[in-house]
Parts: structure tokens; sequence; C-alpha cells
């Protein structure tokens, strides 16, 4: 009933190729950046941009980098954590050298090496497939683990073996990263970051690189003799999904948790990121804020929400049983939705164009 | 239908054989197409129809033989580099990008002919921009021809087979080919289908000026719209001709019909 595209026409190739052809959903795009720009800034705590928004933004932003390989080219990864982690340490590495660079320069920057990294272990990906190339992805991410322990020039030979976020601000004398850093500006800055990446993928996707990669996720013989090289697509896939990944882990230490060891960037946040793509759709970007609101937020939100409504385990317990409810809804979701959170809000709209009638 | 014997040759297969380790899959075969005719090949089933075409667009490399393609004899060609010059195809059983709709599916045959680099595919202003409008309107020409305007945004995983038969032919059609080669493109359709089907093949023949291979069973289809016919069986060419030529020789109705043992009478 609002939801109805009837009488919207589009007399031009540009308007019907736009990424928001319906104005119901231009309408609530513009009122979601909104209330993300201004109402959440103005509104939410430290509480809730420190452990909920930053982190769930820079969470979104590894799942697009993954979602890309793994959605889109149908090249299935583990390494996730690894690529992340490189991001990360060339970011210190940066940052340190160049003490007088912007950092947001330097965390863009990041991102390239990780996207050489990514090439390098993509490379096997052209002779395996499938689970074989997931074996080979996993060696690279406990041979980038192991390096990221042993390396000490990539930490700075610090005693502790961590690296930390050393406070950088813009030239203005606004601090943006470092323990004196503001929640609201870190936001801001995260927010900004991940909403021009995820515009710049969408744009990939819907031209020629993004139908290259699904032309060889969907069927590579029939790409191959269309004319898309899989080396070539197979490998810039790859770079680009490094890349963002890259870029999302070295937010992840400078700005959510300042100070890092090695081990967070270890198997366990591969898999949680896979799951994010799992959960919130293969192949689409709006899943992917989907999946890593489910995985992160929901944990959180039931840890305060059962106490809130009077029941009171203690808090030891509430851990384990959000992780038990949390583990109970995926594979729910998993049996009714195989798709992803992405197909349900696809199929929400779908019945949400016709109601109240159950079929058009 | 017009005399196909005065054109210049496309393409041009002279002793070409072909095997995966013992078995032995097309055996000194030679034959040539010609420019702007609608050649078929026919021949039993596992007679090497199909190998033929993975031959002629790189697939297969064949270990005797020669191709030579518009004049140029080409050695060990890799299937990018055959469509790159101009060789597209559809295959027996569908093999469309089922995660994608029509149109991107359509739009996906126009890869080669899109130059626009990385940086400005991930801005897409301008330049890109209007490329990729531009493809548009070239894809909805070969929508409008092939009737298929309604299901331009269905993901073709959805859509029933006689229209993925359909979508998969336009997808070949954006790549502009100078030579198309259809395996079975009517396997498993009905009447109707058909003949739609068959018109599509012709118009394309007679208005894009594309030259056609085609594999075909139905022998009503085969005589009816192709200028002249190679028979395949066992891997060996056992005749070649017009259509009324091969129909009635010899070897090909001892090859459909089975071969009549003089002793036993």
């Amino acid at each position: 009933m609002f939801y109805r595209e009837a009488g919207q026409f589009k007399s031009s190739y540009a308007t019907d190729q736009a990424i928001f052809p319906l104005l119901q959903d231009r309408i609530g795009f513009f009122t979601i950046l909104a209330i993300a720009f201004i109402a959440v800034p103005l509104l939410a705590d430290d509480f809730i941009l420190d452990a909920i928004a930053i982190p769930f933004l820079i969470l979104t932003l590894a799942t697009i980098g993954l979602n890309v390989l793994t959605g889109y080219a149908g090249q299935l990864s583990l390494g996730t954590g690894g690529f992340m982690g490189v991001g990360a340490y060339a970011c210190y590495k940066l940052t340190t050298a160049f003490p007088d660079v912007n950092i947001i320069l330097l965390i863009l920057l990041s991102g390239v090496f990780s996207a050489g990294v990514g090439l390098v272990f993509g490379l096997p990906s052209l002779r395996i497939k499938g689970l074989y190339l997931v074996v080979t992805t996993l060696a690279a991410q406990f041979f980038l683990e192991w390096c990221f322990i042993r390396i000490g020039w990539l930490y700075n030979y610090n005693v502790s073996g961590a690296i930390d976020s050393p406070e950088r601000s813009l030239a203005g004398g606004l601090v943006l990263t470092g323990p004196n850093a503001d929640s609201v500006t870190r936001y801001l800055v995260v927010l900004a970051i991940v909403a021009v990446m995820t515009l710049l993928v969408k744009n990939l996707i819907r031209g020629r690189i993004g139908r290259s990669w699904m032309m060889i996720r969907d069927m590579d013989i029939a790409a191959e003799l269309m004319g898309v090289r899989p080396l070539v697509a197979k490998l810039s896939a790859f770079a680009v999904s490094s890349y963002i990944c890259g870029v999302a882990g070295a937010m992840f230490v400078f700005f959510y948790l300042g100070s890092v060891e090695p081990s967070a960037f270890s198997i366990t946040l591969s898999f949680q990121i896979l799951f994010m793509v799992i959960i919130g759709g293969l192949g689409s970007l709006i899943g992917c804020y989907f999946g890593a609101a489910f995985i992160w937020i929901l944990p959180i939100f039931l840890r305060n929400a059962l106490p809130a409504i009077g029941i009171d385990i203690g808090a030891e317990n509430i851990v384990h049983l959000t992780s038990m409810i949390v583990g109970v809804l995926i594979i729910l979701f998993l049996i009714l939705e195989p798709h992803g959170l992405a197909r349900l809000w696809q199929l929400g709209k779908e019945k949400l164009r016709v109601w109240p009638f159950p079929y058009a | 239908m017009t005399d196909a014997g005065a054109r210049e040759i496309m393409l041009d297969i002279e002793n070409v054989s072909l095997s995966f380790g013992g078995v032995k899959a097309i055996t000194d075969i030679s034959f040539d197409i010609r420019k702007g005719e609608v050649r078929a090949i026919i021949g039993p089933n596992g007679a090497g129809k199909t190998s033929m075409l993975n031959v002629i667009n790189g697939v297969y490399r064949p270990q005797k033989g020669t191709i030579t393609f518009k004049g140029r004899v080409r050695r060990n060609i890799q299937p990018y580099q055959a469509a790159k010059s101009g060789i597209a195809r559809t295959f027996q059983n569908v093999a469309l990008f089922k995660g994608m709709s029509t149109l991107d599916n359509i739009m996906s045959g126009r890869s080669l002919r899109m130059h626009r680099n990385f940086f400005w595919q991930l801005i897409h202003v301008g330049p890109a921009r209007d490329e990729e409008i531009a493809h548009r309107r070239k894809v909805e020409e070969i929508i409008d021809f092939l009737e298929i305007q309604h299901i331009r945004k269905v993901p073709v995983g959805k859509l029933p087979y006689g229209l993925q038969k359909r979508v998969e032919l336009g997808r070949a059609l954006a790549m502009e080919p100078e030579l198309l080669l259809l395996d079975e493109p009517m396997a498993g359709m009905n009447l109707e289908e058909k003949e739609d089907m068959s018109r599509f093949i012709l118009d394309v023949n007679h208005e894009f000026g594309t030259t056609i291979a085609l594999i075909e069973h139905d022998m009503g289809v085969v005589m009816d719209l192709s200028d002249r016919v190679v028979v395949l069986d066992y891997g060996r060419k056992i005749a070649d001709g017009t259509p009324s030529e091969v129909k009635s020789d010899r070897a090909v109705i001892d090859a459909y019909l089975g071969v009549a043992r003089q002793e036993a009478r």
C-alpha cells in the first residue's frame, strides 16, 4: 500500500539504472543517512558509540570486503582476519614512520598493502576451487598471524608485542585517534569512510567489473567464452576484497580497539566475518549491514535486555545464555532462509508491495 | 539461403583430431563455414558435435589439424581470445548466470566492448555511466528483438526453460559475433517454442548477417534452416552438402537408421 511503484515511470536508462529507482527507497535511504549522520551523534552516549556503532560499522566494512570475494566472485576465503591484520600493521608502520601525514590518508593507503598480500594469496584460486581454496586461504591466515607475532619489525619491537594507536589529529587540532579522541569524532570518521566505500563497491558491482565477478561465480566456462579472463576477474576480486578488509582492519585498531595484540586478527575473526556474510546474505550489500548487526549487536542487546525485563541470572550466565540464544537463532535463520537476511528483506518488500492483498 | 558455395570461407577446419587419453572424440575432420551461411552439424549422440564446437572456440585443443578463422591460422587459443575474435556460443544445457537478471545476463555479453577502467567504474560518473547507458541501449534492442521485455528484471533462474534458451541466445547476440555457435538451441522445446526460435535464428542470420553454425537433432528444423549440413558419426565426417544431398546420402541413412546387413537377409 505504501510501497508501490505504480505511477513511477522511468523515461531514461540512467534513472532506471539508479541505485534506488523507487521513490520510497530513496526516502528510506536518506532518512537512514540522516539518522546515522545527525541523530546518532547527537543522541547516542559514549557506550553506544564505542561498543556498538563503531565496531558495527567497521565489521560491516570487513563483511563487505569478504562479500565481494565470496558473495560476488564466488571464491571462498577464511583469511579475512589475516588481511585485516595486514591493513592494521601496515597503518601502524606507516603512521610511526610518517607521523605528520594525515591518519585517514594512511588508513586508506594501508589497504593497498593488504590488497597486495591478498593478490599473492589469491593466486592459487586460478587452479583450485571451493573447499580446497579455503585451505589455502587458511594457510594465509595462519602465516599472517605468525608474521604478526614473530616479526618484531612489524610492531616496532614493542616489549608487549602489541600495537597501540598513537594520538593523531587533523591539521586543525581535531584529535582523531589515540586515547584522547572523542567518540563522536571517531564515529563520524568511520561512518563517512564506510558509507563512501559502500557506494564505491556498489558502483563496481553494477558495472562491467562486478558483472565479470558474478559471471565467474555463476558459470566460469561461459564467462570465459564471453571474453572474461579468469585471471583478471579472480585476482581483481581478491585485491578489491583485501583492500576493503585492510582498511577495515586499520580502522579496527585506530578507531575502535586502540591497542591490539596479534590474537585480535585470529581465525576467530575470520569466522565471525564469514558468519556475517552468510547470515546477511551472499552477494548483497545491504545484507552485510544486516549480518554485522545480527552477529555484533544482537548479543549486546540480549545481554542488556534480559536484566532489563527482570531476568537476572548473573553476569557470567548472561554471556553464556546470549551465545546460546544467538546460536539457536543462527541455526533457525539458516533453516528458514538459507539465502540470508537480505533475502528476507527482499521477500518482505515484495509482500509489502501488494499488501493488503496476498498477491498482485 | 543464397548460393553458399560462392561466398568466402570464414572458418576452415582441416584434418582436426581430438582425443581424451585413449578416447577419440574427433578423427581427422575437415569442413568449412562460409560467411553468412547457416551451417548445421548433425549426427547421432556421441558423434563429436559438441566437441567440434569446443574445438572451434578454444575450450579443447585439438592434437592435430589446423583451424583458420577469417584467414588467420590459430594455434592453441584460449576461449576468451576466441570471444575476442568474434565467436559467440550458446550451450546444450543452458549455461546462464543464474544469480543475475535477464538484463545483467545480456549486459554481460557486452563485457568485451566496455573499456572504462577500474577507477572510472568505481565512481560511476561521466564516461563510465555513459558507457553503461550506451550498452544498455544496445541490449534493449536485443531484448526487443527477442521479445523478452517483460522478464527484463527477473533473475534467470526463475524463468521457464524455453525463455532461458532465448535469454542465452540474447546473451550471445549481445557480443555482436561474426560467428555464432548454437549447441542444440531447440532441445526440449515444444513445437511453438521451436518455431519462435527458428524465426529468431533466421532473423539473426538475415538481419545482422551473422554466420551461424548449429547443432540440432530435429531434422525438420535442420533441413529448413540450414544452407549446408555436415554429418558426423563416431567422430568422423560421413557427409557434407546441402540438406537435400545429405538427406539422400547412403552413409547418413545408415548412421541414423542402422546398417542393414547384407548376409543376414
